[in-house]
């Protein structure tokens, strides 16, 4: 295993980690009011109504996919009588559509950001960036699954490779000769990953984690007194910037 | 009984001569800043007419308010939570920036940088969005005094609703119509829509006056207050990606001055007070079946201050002493509740609303003299009033639910007032008749005659300042500078212009008029 390889499958998966939760955890706390999602719709509202569903719903789909791919060993799959061949069948099919979907939908997102005057004159070189990373996961992810299915070059069987190498991240003892060994596109698409998670908490992504769960409990109108201090209007002041307690 | 108080406002709409000073202190006060460009808290229109955003009272399209199920529940009516949550991608009911209107703004330069020619040199008009040059086609007050004509006045929700009943349909012909103008700021409802369809919960009443507030840290910008609210008063700041509203000035009423708008109003046509009310019966007060029976349920709600039971209540609640004597002396309680003259702004919307309006007698009685009638005399108007079904009709429909005979009785008052003060006036003999005839003793009258007519600034508003023991500290004590860096506040923080912390309005006029400066 080259260096390389032990930078890229050992020790990039915990920066990209620490700077996905340092890095959420620091905005939360010091950047609050530009966490948001930006929305454009108030410019420009039909192809939205469209492309916003289509790559959302499509996106959660994938995200569920990757869940059950990386996490859940092959085995226990097995072990409940779901075959290699029904498994890959189901996840091809599923994650296939999730995945046109999501791919159709920021790539009509984009389409509109760029062709919508109002659209674009709102679009900042940070979310510029975060589209850049983000078209381009997807688009690896897409030519990944492709790759494995044997579509394209040799087929492979990511359960095999990537997945054990997931958690072996996750169980703090990195082995990274799994991924060394996987094709290129898998690769390729792994890293990529990591640097949207790398620069998730600095672009509009973080509306992602404020998903707003929550609203289906509470009660319909909220009060709020003046003095309610872990409720009220605005935020503790800023770290090092505290009333002088005289 | 958990009695709560609430700042309401009263506007009597006889006064208002749509000069616009409110809008414009309000927008210089509160929405000046980039973002925000296209938003007034406070606008007035033009009635009959479209309104602002455009045919906001289109609740078909918008759905905004609240509807009553079949099983007498309350629900939003653009659906329940969860379909909220699912269209949260894009929401179906959001407005565009056409409804309301594209802001412009002006090539100013232009005028003293163009070189030589044989042409006088033009501002041309410039989009704010794109920067590109740009056809102004419309505007918050586009048809303005009937602006635009037919074409424009026609597309009045209300109208359209009375065109149904060919009886009542309004003659358009400028001779023939009539207007007047309704200065619309945020309700601060009793039961708002808006915090209702608050996906993060960031939209709130406060407990001490009622006041409904967004804030600004926790709005996550999901834009479905923008749609839910009936009166379209939650405005989506395009630059922050956050909703804002009217305030009505709490920093100021926290220390007892009266708001912006109230403050500058010509015509002194604004009043504030408290109301107090029954928080435990408002959502069976707006859960009633018929609609037409919203504006007594409302009313109904409003508590009698000098009742010992309610101020038995009152204080178990912790209201102070002095809330509780600015309550007793609130001309808004007496103009909604005993003098019963001030309705509720569309109250088939359900959020029962805390802007209240005094409907106007001026289209009746300009009618009346233009018939070569005496407008002022009372068997005249009292005639007119039934016979004029038309501006009766469009006035209840904006304020009862097309209720005729609540709109009726509060003009029938007014020109009662009007009548009796003319004879004391000219120096005859009084008619206590006038006001037997409406239901009011001379005591009364003359009462409600000062309130509208003379009322001085302490008996217009009203209102108690807040208590420094309930208060948390003050947001912006000490140097408001702190922490911000002068010219960070301008261009934002490494995010783009909404990050960073928000940026005091003080701080961010103070950027603008110094960059406005001539070296």
């Amino acid at each position: 295993m080259s260096s390389l390889d032990i930078l890229l499958w050992s020790v990039l998966p915990y920066i990209a980690i620490g700077s996905f939760v340092i890095g959420l955890i620091w905005r939360y706390r010091y950047d609050k009011f530009s966490w948001t999602t930006r929305s454009s719709q108030i410019y420009e509202g039909r192809l939205l109504s469209i492309a916003g569903p289509l790559f959302h719903l499509g996106l959660f789909a994938v995200i569920g996919g990757h869940i059950v791919g990386l996490l859940i060993p092959k085995e226990w799959t097995e072990t409940i009588g779901i075959s290699q061949e029904t498994y890959h069948i189901g996840a091809i099919t599923m994650g296939g559509f999730a995945g046109v979907a999501t791919v159709l939908g920021i790539i009509l997102l984009i389409y509109r950001r760029r062709t919508t005057a109002t659209v674009f004159a709102a679009t900042t070189k940070n979310d510029k960036t975060m589209y850049l990373f983000l078209l381009a996961t997807l688009l690896a992810g897409g030519v990944a699954t492709l790759s494995g299915a044997g579509v394209i070059g040799r087929a492979s069987n990511y359960r095999e490779t990537v997945s054990p190498w997931f958690r072996s991240i996750l169980f703090l003892q990195p082995d990274g000769t799994l991924m060394a060994q996987t094709p290129l596109p898998f690769r390729i698409h792994a890293v990529l990953g990591m640097l949207l998670f790398i620069i998730w908490p600095f672009t509009r992504l973080v509306h992602a984690m404020s998903a707003p769960i929550g609203y289906l409990f509470r009660p319909p109108i909220i009060y709020r007194t003046r003095d309610g201090r872990t409720n009220a209007g605005s935020s503790k002041a800023r770290p090092g910037w505290e009333k002088v307690k005289y | 009984m958990k009695v709560m108080a609430q700042m309401g406002m009263v506007m009597n709409l006889d006064k208002c001569i749509g000069c616009h000073t409110c809008s414009v202190t309000c927008k210089h006060a509160w929405t000046n800043r980039s973002g925000l460009e296209y938003a007034w808290f406070n606008n007035v229109e033009t009635r009959p007419g479209q309104g602002y955003p455009r045919r906001y009272e289109d609740q078909e399209k918008a759905k905004g308010g609240w509807v009553r199920t079949r099983g007498g529940r309350l629900r939003l009516k653009s659906g329940s939570k969860a379909r909220r949550l699912l269209s949260i991608f894009s929401n179906p009911r959001m407005l565009n920036i056409k409804d309301y209107y594209e802001p412009w703004t002006y090539e100013y330069d232009n005028l003293i940088s163009a070189p030589l020619g044989e042409q006088t040199p033009v501002a041309r008009p410039k989009s704010l969005l794109t920067g590109k040059p740009m056809k102004i086609e419309w505007s918050a007050n586009w048809d303005d005094d009937l602006g635009g004509g037919p074409e424009n006045i026609e597309k009045d929700p209300i109208l359209q609703k009375l065109a149904e009943d060919v009886t009542t349909k309004v003659k358009l012909a400028f001779e023939e119509t009539f207007m007047f103008y309704l200065p619309r700021i945020c309700e601060h409802c009793l039961n708002p829509a808006c915090v209702a369809a608050c996906p993060s919960g960031a939209i709130y009443k406060r407990a001490e006056d009622g006041i409904v507030l967004v804030d600004q840290q926790q709005c996550k910008g999901w834009r479905m207050c923008v749609s839910a609210c009936p009166y379209k008063k939650i405005y989506f700041n395009h630059k922050t990606g956050k909703a804002e509203k009217c305030t009505m000035c709490y920093p100021r009423l926290e220390i007892g001055l009266p708001t912006v708008c109230s403050e500058t109003c010509v015509g002194r046509l604004r009043y504030l007070g408290l109301f107090l009310y029954d928080a435990d019966k408002v959502l069976e007060a707006a859960s009633v079946e018929n609609d037409q029976d919203l504006y007594q349920t409302q009313l109904d709600l409003m508590l009698d201050p000098y009742d010992p039971e309610v101020l038995t209540a009152a204080r178990a609640e912790g209201i102070p002493e002095d809330w509780l004597i600015a309550a007793q002396k609130s001309p808004v309680y007496k103009l909604a509740k005993i003098y019963k003259i001030a309705l509720p702004l569309h109250p088939e919307y359900r959020t029962m609303p805390m802007v209240w309006y005094v409907p106007p007698l001026s289209p009746i009685v300009d009618v009346l003299t233009e018939t070569g009638h005496d407008g002022e005399e009372a068997g005249n108007l009292f005639g007119a009033i039934e016979a004029l079904r038309i501006p009766i009709e469009y006035l209840a429909e904006l304020f009862s639910a097309g209720d005729v005979d609540v709109v009726t009785g509060t003009l029938r008052k007014l020109s009662a007032m009007r009548s009796y003060m003319r004879d004391i006036n000219l120096g005859r003999e009084p008619r206590p008749e006038i006001p037997e005839a409406v239901g009011m003793d001379q005591e009364n009258i003359y009462e409600m005659y000062r309130l509208l007519a003379i009322a001085k600034y302490e008996d217009r508003y009203v209102i108690p300042a807040a208590h420094t023991e309930q208060a948390r500290e003050l947001d912006h004590l000490g140097c408001s500078l702190d922490g911000i860096d002068g010219v960070e506040a301008m261009g934002g923080g490494p995010f783009g212009r909404s990050s960073g912390n928000p940026v005091p309005v003080t701080i961010e006029n103070f950027q603008i008029m110094r960059d406005r400066q001539t070296k």
